[in-house]
């Protein structure tokens, strides 16, 4: 499947550091797994990078604070994720951590635990959208096996550019962070995929590549470009030609997958002992007046973004955040971005579709565009029919959730969010 | 109120939806099947023409009003309708009168479709649906309407004399299409003391293999020009309305049945009849524009290819031993019947299984 690409307006735009925000609004939970506890308290002066968050259990992050300044409030704010509790900082005294960069490390000289450690104080989750704890991706129990890491840079979204000018402009940076990685699991060879459509990130990685001394076991593959080319399964499997068991985790095949924005995270950790504080993203769509790439600071609100950007230039009719296929649209400007977050797209009425859906009609072109052999027409008659039990035997836990049904469906008919449904109602049903 | 195009909308992803629709597909189709008509018209003059339109508006307006009666969603202009008059108009002979052709287009969509739940539920193809009842209810006029060419065509007397026919046997043969000249004609030879065999030279002759590629043959206005059908499908199959696996599996299907029989029968030209079986009759029309109707087809590649295949082996089992001339009419309405099972069996497999998607039971 081919969705027009939309990655023009931003392609070759240069990071930019948006300006640092009046307040930040910092969730506790910006990843999979259970909420960080709160550290501090209302009226605390915190620092930059401060840890404000620890935490709770062993698939959980820690959260930092993104700018110096006092606590507002700990507080329920409204995030992607739904409500969650927050930190509220406001912007105040001096970025001692920006101005004063601590000496570079060296990590060749770290032991794995160390450098896993490292990852962890610095709360760094999967920089791609899912917000998987680093932590734990890098901690396969043994009996896994994992012999590659596979970096993933084909960034599938349409519209997002961010780990594509990452590419483009910090290779040698991706690469280190990509042997980093390499070092925390133990193993010997990694492969890069880069999509066909990134051309630029191809060369340099290359160029990169071919003058470190000595060479590393790590490759780059070029990728053709097609949806949904970098979801996690489909990506080992066009590059490791393996396959997963129905219901097992990724690490089950040998290959564990980081996303290009996660291993310049990881570098940023463990050579400068820099927490996830601030990330690259993409502002885009027909609504914003400068769309970019720009490096802000996590807990930054879309309003702020948007100020940021140039405002509106025509009226938005829906703001999402991440890419158009797997993003989640949102409601209020207040949302602040989140450690996942890849992008804010602010899409027109003509970018999106308002379509009524109709009944199928059989056309069997989701059959043909969905990569885990699903029946997504058969699924979403029994979902609107209520009949669960015709739905639990159509394989629903093995969806993806890539979009690519919905996307192609002529009914117009939101396919994906029939999976979602019945996911949900099973769940309920089983326990 | 503030105006709902002011409001930011939330929804479930993905936010981009691919441009095609329902109508594009339908009009898309109706596009395809044009220029064969404009040829049917341009061949046996207005009255296909007057078929057409009478056909198409029957459709549409029985659409309309059906979904008026039945409180459904009015969608009479997505063309679903219309390709349904279009089928049924290129599917009856060219002389047939007027009220027969309005008639079936009412039974195809008001009984086969509307009836059945409307456009998704039906499970037969109403234009076929539609051209079976009128087979079963005036079957003197859907098979003896048809246009009479005159000299210097095929089926000219000029060409049957240089085959040896007997004007007797030919003056008989001239009306009808090429499939019911091979149909009756073997008998009507002997009956006239001609070797029988010499039908097949007349049937796979350059000329009417040639005639029945362009279309300057007789026969419903769907089964007249494979070259303009054939342009038709490219157009789809670009536009990815259409695959190609069931009309590469039909009409495979059929070359490699027609072949096998005839070589058994040893028949020397075995290979000039199986091409003479694809290109005749409404094979390029059913295989290509009404085998693939989506709602009565398999969702999936290999129960496409099923399907085809099980199109092509009951035509074949018409036209070489059944009562009728040609088959691919009834073969796609019972095939139609088994699409519900072989969706069932033809489950694509699962990511990380061995086995396809099981489940208790098909949903229609």
């Amino acid at each position: 499947m081919h969705p027009p690409e939309h990655k023009s307006a931003t392609k070759d735009l240069k990071f930019i550091n948006l300006a640092i925000p009046h307040s930040c609004y910092l969730s506790l939970q910006q990843h999979a797994g259970a909420p960080a506890k709160p550290v501090v308290s209302k009226g605390d002066t915190i620092s930059e990078g401060q840890r404000i968050g620890i935490a709770q259990g062993f698939v959980s992050a820690h959260v930092h604070s993104s700018i110096p300044g006092k606590v507002a409030d700990v507080a329920d704010i409204l995030t992607i994720y739904g409500t969650r509790q927050a930190v509220i900082v406001e912007t105040e005294g001096a970025f001692t951590a920006s101005a004063h960069p601590s000496q570079p490390v060296d990590w060749e000289s770290l032991a794995g635990g160390e450098i896993t450690e490292r990852i962890n104080d610095a709360g760094i989750v999967d920089l791609g959208g899912a917000a998987f704890p680093t932590l734990v991706k890098l901690s396969p129990s043994a009996e896994k096996r994992i012999d590659t890491l596979i970096i993933n840079g084909t960034e599938w979204e349409p519209y997002l550019t961010t780990d594509d000018m990452l590419m483009k402009t910090y290779p040698d940076a991706v690469i280190e962070g990509c042997r980093i990685t390499m070092k925390a699991l133990g193993v010997a060879s990694a492969i890069i995929g880069v999509e066909d459509n990134k051309r630029d990130s191809y060369k340099a990685l290359s160029k990169s590549l071919a003058a470190m001394n000595p060479p590393e076991n790590i490759s780059i593959k070029k990728l053709k470009t097609k949806y949904p080319q970098g979801a996690e399964k489909q990506l080992i499997s066009s590059l490791l030609r393996r396959e997963f068991p129905s219901g097992s985790l990724p690490g089950d095949t040998g290959g564990i997958v980081q996303n290009v924005g996660t291993v310049y995270a990881i570098r940023e950790a463990v050579v400068f002992g820099r927490p996830l504080i601030m990330r690259h993203i993409t502002v885009s769509g027909g609504a914003i007046a400068r769309p970019g790439n720009y490096k802000v600071r996590i807990g930054m609100r879309i309003s702020d973004i948007v100020d940021e950007c140039g405002g509106f230039k025509r009226q938005p009719a829906k703001i999402v955040m991440g890419g158009p296929m797997c993003g989640i649209s949102v409601h209020s400007m207040d949302i602040p971005v989140v450690k996942g977050t890849s992008g804010v797209l602010f899409l027109t009425g003509e970018e999106v579709s308002f379509r009524d859906y109709s009944p199928c009609i059989r056309c069997g072109k989701c059959v043909t565009v969905c990569p885990v052999g699903l029946l997504p027409c058969d699924l979403g008659n029994a979902v609107e029919k209520e009949r669960l039990d015709i739905a639990a035997g159509l394989n629903p836990f093995d969806c993806i959730m890539c979009g690519s049904c919905s996307y192609v469906c002529p009914a117009k008919r939101p396919l994906s969010h029939f999976f979602k449904i019945a996911q949900e109602k099973i769940q309920v049903v089983r326990e | 109120m503030t105006d709902k195009k002011d409001m930011l909308h939330v929804s479930y992803p993905p936010h981009m939806q691919s441009g095609e629709s329902i109508p594009g597909v339908m009009w898309s189709v109706v596009g395809a099947l044009a220029p064969a008509c404009a040829f049917a018209v341009y061949l046996f003059g207005p009255p296909v023409l007057v078929l057409i339109i009478v056909s198409v508006i029957s459709a549409v307006t029985a659409e309309a009003s059906m979904q008026f009666l039945l409180k459904r969603p009015v969608t009479a202009y997505d063309g679903s309708a219309a390709v349904t008059g279009l089928l049924l108009a290129m599917n009856v002979p060219p002389l047939a009168p007027v009220w027969m052709v309005a008639l079936g287009s009412f039974f195809a969509v008001i009984i086969v479709k509307q009836l059945f739940g409307g456009l998704g539920f039906n499970i037969f193809n109403p234009a076929l649906a539609g051209r079976a009842f009128l087979m079963a209810s005036w079957p003197l006029a859907m098979t003896t309407k048809w246009y009479s060419f005159s000299a210097g065509n095929v089926l000219s007397p000029d060409i049957g004399n240089s085959f040896g026919f007997p004007p007797a046997a030919f003056d008989a043969l001239t009306r009808a299409t090429p499939l019911s000249l091979l149909k009756e004609g073997q008998k009507l030879l002997a009956d006239n003391n001609v070797a029988a065999d010499r039908l097949y030279d007349l049937v796979t002759s350059p000329a009417m293999l040639k005639s029945l590629f362009l279309g300057n043959v007789g026969g419903v206005a769907g089964e007249t020009s494979a070259l303009l059908l054939l342009a038709g499908a490219l157009f789809l199959l670009f536009r990815r309305i259409i695959t190609w696996h069931i009309p590469v599996a039909f009409i495979g299907t059929v070359a490699l049945s027609t072949a096998v029989y005839y070589y058994t029968a040893a028949v020397p030209c075995f290979y000039l009849m199986a091409l003479f079986h694809c290109l005749s009759g409404g094979l390029f029309l059913g295989a290509f524009f009404m085998a693939t109707d989506v709602v009565t087809s398999p969702v999936s590649a290999k129960g496409m290819i099923a399907f085809g295949a099980g199109c092509g082996l009951i035509t074949s089992v018409i036209r070489l031993w059944g009562g009728y001339p040609e088959g691919v009419a009834y073969s796609i309405l019972i095939m139609n019947a088994f699409v519900p099972l072989i969706d069932r069996f033809t489950r694509p497999r699962v990511f990380g299984t061995r086995v396809s998607a099981r489940t208790a039971g098909v949903e229609r």
